[in-house]
């Protein structure tokens, strides 16, 4: 399932040596454009939706989109981390919100 | 930035390391196997090594939802093991339960005091959702494992894909593989080993994989392809019980768990026409509580019936229960919450439907895996294994993983303090995998045609899923079935040195592939060795339909031959050690 990056938002993490998501993603996926300095998906059917590059972008710029064969647009998902806890804003195709916020870890 | 790759292997720069204990995986097992060895012995070195980072590497990278082994106050490891027993058709190793049993609780309240949420019931116990089970909020718990394993001092090599085992004769003194960032050639010298790299995904063409954007929508970590299984199969190691796959009820579409809703929510399974499928036609089996294969294979028989689909009726669910649900999935699999968003779908008023996964070879959850001793020593010296990729011990799941690092460590760090000598290096083989694993990245250099790796994944997957049992064939197979599934295999390993990689990432997929390849080759084996069906839903002989106690009431393992390649299969006894009626819980 590909993340789509938001190219106004993504800085190519240009203080790190390498790019978060670029570290993080368990399949190797996410690189950064040679040319824009921007990162992108090097391959979309071989992402697991795992959602540690959205979780892990310091700009908000990753979202995980369905693939479309599997479920409809624009429906949405966005993750906001905290230190000890993380809220999340889904949005359905009718335009529906919901919201929810948990601890991910103990004090 | 990436290296590039080289063109000649004489450009392909090496480091060289020793270590005392290396661990090949850094999931939930080696982490935990890691930790453990710095606690007997904090002077020891010790090395992961993890093909991808550990923070977010095997199958935790999303998060968890629940534990589903723990034993509570009023239960027994040799309740546990009863159980479990009953789940696995009557077949697992007694032994390897009982030890694994008696550490799962210290395993997994030391990962509560390490940062992980567990949630509480009203007297302030570990809030049950089912005899075994317990929730937690686990989104972050494998950050949290991670933090843990730099804290105890341990060395931790990210973006180093292991390919093979360093052998001096046949025992085990280390690795070899390679840096997908840098490039280089590893060759890590160790007095212990463990391999800890979870099971193999990717054997199977998955049902969700029309278009171009949803191959790896799957149940199972896909970036863990079996190459722990495939470097022991190279080496000679004795494997056990490959032809128990798991294959699971999942979410349609999604391939998402269900145990969340169906034990959390006692959300029964029903077929279209709306009957309780496992409550009336599987009674005695369990009903609702039946083995695991039987779930698997109820949807798919009510499909071939002509009374599909399937759902888990969540019809009665409140609002609040619900919203209960969804942090349970946002804490496992969040988007899975963005496809039921995607889907418009209210399911208090739609049921989620439900269908069978893809199969896997995956030892935490069947008995597939290394023939182990009940110290996780494998039958190769030196070589010790844990998790998903360790077999004999089903239903061991996220704790029992954990559990079994900690063991592994242990019969690690007592094997190098038995050691009189660390093993010498044969730079010959060394020179010899050096020259194997680059072969890809040379051969397009040289030639520029071939074989890309995504390629031969798919040839394989279709070949699986046609003749060996895959969810498009409701996984049922026969032996002239397997016996093309082996032809073809040996096809597809002869054309290996066809394959190019244009970048490290490419090269990582292409040795992808060939440790499925091998990983297959035994599966095939085993299945067809098999020759009744002893769990309808995970291997489903259509030619020996029932289960021959007489002949199959025992473990089938095999080991192939390193200098022929030959692949002998064979059979261990069963030994009982709690009694009781090994079919009942």
């Amino acid at each position: 399932m590909p993340p789509k990056v938001n190219l106004q938002k993504c800085d190519g993490c240009r203080a790190e040596s390498e790019a978060l998501c670029v570290q993080i993603c368990p399949g190797d996926l996410m690189a950064l454009d040679e040319n824009n300095g921007k990162a992108y998906c090097r391959s979309a059917r071989d992402c697991w939706d795992c959602m540690s590059c959205v979780k892990a972008c310091p700009n908000g710029a990753i979202e995980t989109r369905l693939p479309y064969q599997l479920g409809y647009y624009p429906a949405k998902l966005i993750p906001l981390v905290g230190s000890n806890k993380i809220s999340w804003t889904v949005v359905d195709i009718h335009g529906k919100v919901e919201r929810f916020t948990f601890k991910n870890r103990n004090d | 930035m990436a290296a590039k790759l080289p063109a000649k292997l004489e450009e392909v720069g090496e480091v060289r390391l020793e270590t005392d204990i290396l661990i090949i995986g850094a999931g939930n097992a080696g982490c935990y196997a890691a930790i453990e060895a710095k606690r007997r012995r904090p002077d020891l070195r010790v090395t992961l090594m993890e093909k991808a980072h550990i923070d977010r590497s095997g199958c935790l990278a999303s998060g968890m939802d629940a534990i589903n082994t723990y034993i509570k106050k009023n239960e027994t490891v040799e309740n546990l093991v009863r159980w479990s027993r009953a789940q696995a058709g009557g077949l697992l190793r007694e032994d390897l339960t009982i030890t694994m049993a008696e550490l799962l609780n210290q395993a997994i309240e030391e990962w509560e005091e390490w940062g992980l949420p567990i949630k509480k019931d009203e007297n302030g116990e570990y809030l049950a959702r089912g005899r075994w089970d317990i929730a937690i909020q686990g989104s972050e718990m494998k950050v949290i494992l991670a933090e843990k394993v730099r804290e105890y001092g341990c060395e931790v090599l990210n973006r180093v894909v292991a390919t093979n085992y360093l052998l001096d004769g046949d025992r085990v003194i280390g690795a070899m593989g390679f840096g997908v960032r840098d490039g280089k050639f590893y060759i890590i010298k160790a007095g212990a080993t463990i391999v800890a790299t979870g099971g193999a995904a990717g054997l199977y063409k998955p049902y969700t994989n029309d278009g171009v954007d949803s191959h790896h929508q799957i149940w199972y970590c896909p970036f863990n392809v079996g190459t722990g299984y495939a470097m022991g199969i190279r080496a000679g190691a004795e494997m056990t019980t490959f032809e128990m796959r798991w294959c699971a009820v999942r979410t349609k579409d999604f391939n998402g768990p269900i145990d969340t809703i169906s034990v959390g929510y006692k959300a029964p399974m029903i077929n279209a026409k709306g009957e309780k499928i496992l409550a009336e036609r599987y009674a005695h089996m369990g009903g609702d509580a039946s083995p695991r294969f039987v779930r698997a294979n109820a949807p798919m028989e009510e499909w071939l019936a002509g009374r599909g689909p399937c759902y888990v009726d969540t019809r009665h669910m409140t609002p609040e229960q619900v919203k209960t649900l969804k942090i349970d999935y946002l804490n496992e699999r969040p988007s899975f919450v963005l496809f039921l968003a995607a889907r418009g779908q209210d399911i208090t008023r739609e049921p989620i439907e439900v269908y069978g996964s893809d199969p896997y070879i995956v030892g935490g959850h069947t008995a597939s895996g290394y023939w182990i001793d009940v110290k996780r020593a494998t039958t190769l010296p030196g070589l010790f294994a844990c998790g998903d990729v360790a077999g004999g011990v089903p239903n061991k799941f996220v704790g029992g993983c954990a559990a079994e690092g900690m063991l592994a460590a242990r019969g690690a760090v007592e094997y190098l303090e038995s050691l009189a000598d660390r093993g010498q290096v044969d730079e010959s083989l060394v020179a010899a995998e050096k020259a194997r694993v680059y072969a890809p990245a040379i051969r397009q250099v040289r030639e520029g045609d071939g074989v890309i790796p995504r390629e031969m994944e798919e040839r394989l997957q279709r070949l699986m899923d046609e003749y060996a049992g895959g969810v498009h064939q409701f996984y049922r197979m026969n032996r002239e079935r397997l016996e093309y599934a082996l032809k073809h295999l040996a096809i597809l390993k002869d054309q290996t040195r066809y394959l190019v990689a244009h970048d490290l990432h490419e090269l990582m997929e292409a040795h992808e592939i060939i440790d499925r390849l091998d990983v297959a080759e035994v599966l095939v084996h085993h299945l067809l060795f098999r020759e009744e069906t002893r769990w309808p839903g995970w291997q489903n002989r259509v030619d020996f339909p029932e289960r021959d106690d007489t002949r199959f009431d025992c473990f089938v393992n095999s080991r192939r031959n390193p200098q022929t390649g030959e692949i002998e299969v064979f059979t261990r006894p069963y030994e009982q050690i709690i009694p009781g009626d090994r079919y009942r819980p």
